[in-house]
């Protein structure tokens, strides 16, 4: 073959590649991002089989809902965006649509409304915390701990983690300050309506690394959710922060002796935004699949295989059985009233402005 | 004739003078030399000399705010920041026009999470005055002082101000400036971070400390493996082998996992030392998340990067060597020491470059391994990146980084000579 056959075999399939990237748009298809695991199952089972089913529509699991805001800031400065819909916590969702990532969702025209007709604006209330953000999911950051390791008075209350004499043993926090920062002041005395005044102060802030540091030495931080399971099951920790989920899957499907500890649960919100940017044909596909998985009957699907609760109001009676294990799965949500005694919810604004500074103060008097 | 052809110049067969001749084919030979490569060079270029020298410049890049703010940017000229006292009406006035521009383009959010960075607030007083500033009226709503003081006092402070001027040029050094723990003072210049929030120096200085003890114990136990290796008759060998690239096969998070479950105080060291009642049941050993931790897990997946290129340069060296140095009456050290390791040292400097750089850029084993001590700059770069989406500060931090790597294979230029480095015979 010479030089200039070469050249136009080359040609043609950089030419060609694209345009079989664009053939596979066509065909029925969206690309939809998750965090894996038994989260991507539970999606998998209550909103994606039965999407597909629907429509015919083949939908592709992509699991990186860890670097989905980094990754989707890159594919929008190349231009080429190749997520439909994406799975992001809250604070990611608010970061993308400051960022102008991810697409303006009206919610009552673009979302079903409740069976009895109340708008979706209504039925979602609060927790639509942004423009972009259509909530599917309300989970907490919570302790678990070993009931073999606490004695004959397990722990009641979160302050339970600077009880070092009454409590001795590792504990698990997540490398991060949120949260922490927050049950800090709250067991060093602090009203818990006053938190987000002291912590906007320099001394505020002074004082929760204060009160944390009374525990460092006892500390193992993690950073992936699955760590505080483990070493729950190791017997590493007495106790440790984690996401709820996970600790309903150690306690009631991996038999380990470990119990929640609901009190000051730190609540969060999960959800799909869709990208920015897209082309009309695949917008009006994301939006199609939106309407569908985050209507009433589909949120509360999805609480039959992962205990966290459905986002809108409406779902919530309709929370049935596990469909594996069998057991009623309302006690095991977050929301559950026995559960929500005592609760924090994230306070998006405080973190969207706090994020950056607390943060860089934590991780500096983590390294000292 | 003969006096032509000395003085001359010499022709070609075709008359044109020989030197041009010559030149013009040397040329052709060039270029076509150039167009074999240019797939090679066109991909390098595209894929990975562009999109790094593209982060790179992201360290001092700082179009966005006078993209944003124009009007707002020029109006700020005249002002003094240590007038201590908010700007006058005409900087406000532009600040509205350009709001008015930036919401309906929704980069006065992106513009409010850049100056988050610097300023704490930053992000919802951009946030909160887009969605006022949407309904104000260009005309009828001045004056913009009074109006903007009714969205958020903030506005009519000085330190808003402060930072929008000290960040409205183009370049800016505040990335550099903050991965080196100081920060723009109000006149401009640089200062000292408070102390509370200095980290990036004691993390660099962690990197470099551990990545050379990482190095060293990989010399240290890779040496005898790789002698061995090489010295061993073939069938033995190509057993060593396999087990030697055995950890290569295994994905990276598993074997990371894996010295967890060895070496954390419920695990399977611990374990065996408290049966053997080395060690009492209640003081178990903390092997893990420190710098042990991080230690002896990178030093095990970096190992195999020593062994191979000391084992292919301990191969050609021939044992006649020692025999020699034994029948001229030295004893076995000085065999090894004054004849074979001399011939080794080239695969210890190749192996030491491989693991050294591999080691500094490591951030997933830290992460996992490394607690809160045994973390690198890596972990921060990597945060920067995927979480707090500051990109010129990881374009910061990763460009020192570079330009450490870079003086330190000078170095090694300078003493050991790059010369001296072989991967294999």
């Amino acid at each position: 073959m010479n030089f200039k056959s070469l050249t136009a075999l080359v040609a043609t399939t950089a030419l060609c590649a694209p345009m079989a990237f664009a053939d596979g748009h066509m065909a029925k298809e969206m690309t939809i991002v998750s965090w894996g695991g038994a989260y991507s199952k539970s999606q998998q089972r209550a909103y994606h089989d039965p999407y597909s089913e629907m429509t015919g529509t083949k939908i592709i699991n992509d699991d990186s809902s860890a670097e989905a805001v980094a990754k989707l800031r890159a594919m929008n400065e190349a231009g080429n965006v190749t997520w439909d819909v994406v799975d992001v916590v809250a604070a990611d969702a608010i970061r993308l649509c400051d960022e102008g990532l991810a697409m303006e969702i009206d919610a009552d025209t673009m979302l079903a409304a409740a069976p009895d007709g109340t708008s979706a604006t209504e039925d979602f209330g609060e927790l639509l915390v942004s423009e972009c953000f259509i909530p599917q999911i309300v989970y907490s950051t919570t302790f678990g701990y070993r009931t073999d390791l606490v004695g004959d008075t397990p722990p009641t209350s979160v302050c339970a983690i600077f009880d070092t004499e009454g409590y001795p043993g590792k504990r698990a926090l997540e490398k991060r300050p949120i949260a922490n920062v927050e049950w800090a002041l709250l067991c060093d005395g602090v009203p818990k309506d006053e938190i987000y005044d002291v912590l906007a102060t320099e001394a505020g802030q002074e004082q929760a690394l204060a009160k944390l540091a009374t525990i460092k030495d006892d500390v193992i931080w993690w950073s992936a959710g699955a760590d505080t399971p483990q070493l729950l099951a190791d017997g590493e920790i007495v106790m440790g922060s984690t996401y709820n989920g996970r600790l309903f899957s150690v306690i009631e499907e991996q038999n380990q002796p470990v119990a929640m500890l609901w009190d000051a649960q730190m609540f969060d919100l999960d959800g799909w935004i869709i990208p920015a940017g897209l082309s009309p044909e695949r917008q009006a596909r994301a939006l199609d699949y939106i309407m569908f998985a985050t209507d009433t009957q589909r949120l509360a699907d999805q609480a039959k295989y992962i205990s966290y609760g459905p986002a809108r109001a409406s779902s919530a009676p309709l929370v049935g059985k596990h469909a594996d294990l069998g057991i009623e799965m309302a006690q095991h949500m977050p929301t559950d009233p026995e559960n929500a005694k005592n609760t924090f919810l994230y306070n998006y604004e405080f973190w969207a402005d706090y994020r950056d500074d607390i943060d860089a103060k934590f991780q500096a008097w983590l390294s000292k | 004739m003969t006096d032509a052809s000395q003085s001359g110049p010499m022709l070609a067969a075709d008359g044109t003078p020989l030197k041009r001749s010559l030149a013009r084919a040397l040329r052709m030979q060039k270029i076509r030399a150039l167009l074999l490569i240019a797939p090679l060079l066109l991909f390098i270029m595209i894929t990975f000399i562009l999109p790094i020298g593209d982060m790179l410049l992201r360290s001092i890049k700082n179009d966005i705010v006078p993209d944003t703010l124009p009007k707002t940017v020029v109006a700020l000229q005249d002002w003094d920041p240590s007038s201590n006292t908010a700007p006058d009406e005409a900087v406000f006035a532009a600040l509205a026009q350009d709001l008015k521009v930036a919401v309906e383009s929704k980069t006065h959010t992106r513009l409010g999470s850049r100056l988050n960075y610097e300023q704490t607030g930053a992000a919802s007083l951009f946030r909160k005055s887009g969605r006022k500033v949407k309904r104000m009226d260009l005309e009828a709503d001045a004056p913009f002082k009074e109006a903007f003081a009714k969205i958020d006092k903030k506005w009519v402070e000085p330190e808003i101000w402060k930072t929008i001027k000290a960040y409205s040029p183009r370049i800016t050094n505040g990335y550099f400036l903050n991965s080196i723990d100081m920060q723009k003072g109000a006149e401009g210049g640089a200062e000292a971070r408070p102390e509370n929030q200095r980290i990036y120096i004691t993390l660099f200085i962690r990197t470099m400390i551990m990545s050379t003890v990482i190095t060293v114990s990989c010399i240290v136990l890779g040496y005898p493996v790789a002698w061995l290796l090489a010295n061993l008759p073939a069938r033995q060998a190509n057993l060593l082998m396999i087990l030697v690239l055995l950890p290569f096969w295994t994905s990276l998070l598993v074997r990371t996992s894996a010295w967890k479950v060895m070496l954390q105080q419920q695990g399977v060291i611990n374990d065996t030392l408290v049966w053997l009642g080395l060690v009492a049941d209640d003081s178990r050993l903390i092997m893990i998340n420190n710098q042990f931790g991080t230690i002896t897990a990178m030093t095990h997946i970096l190992l195999p990067f020593m062994i191979l290129p000391l084992y292919s340069v301990m191969q050609t060296i021939s044992p006649t060597y020692l025999r020699a140095a034994k029948s001229l009456g030295a004893d076995n050290w000085t065999a090894f020491w004054r004849v074979y390791f001399p011939q080794s040292v080239p695969g210890i400097g190749a192996g030491s470059i491989l693991v050294f750089i591999l080691s500094i850029g490591y951030y997933i084993t830290p992460e996992i391994v490394g607690g809160t001590k045994g973390v690198f700059i890596s972990n921060r770069i990597a945060y920067h990146i995927s979480s707090s989406l500051n990109w010129g500060l990881a374009a910061a931090l990763g460009t020192i980084l570079l330009g450490i790597v870079l003086i330190f294979y000078w170095c090694y230029d300078r003493i050991v000579g790059i010369d001296n480095v072989k991967l294999g015979g």
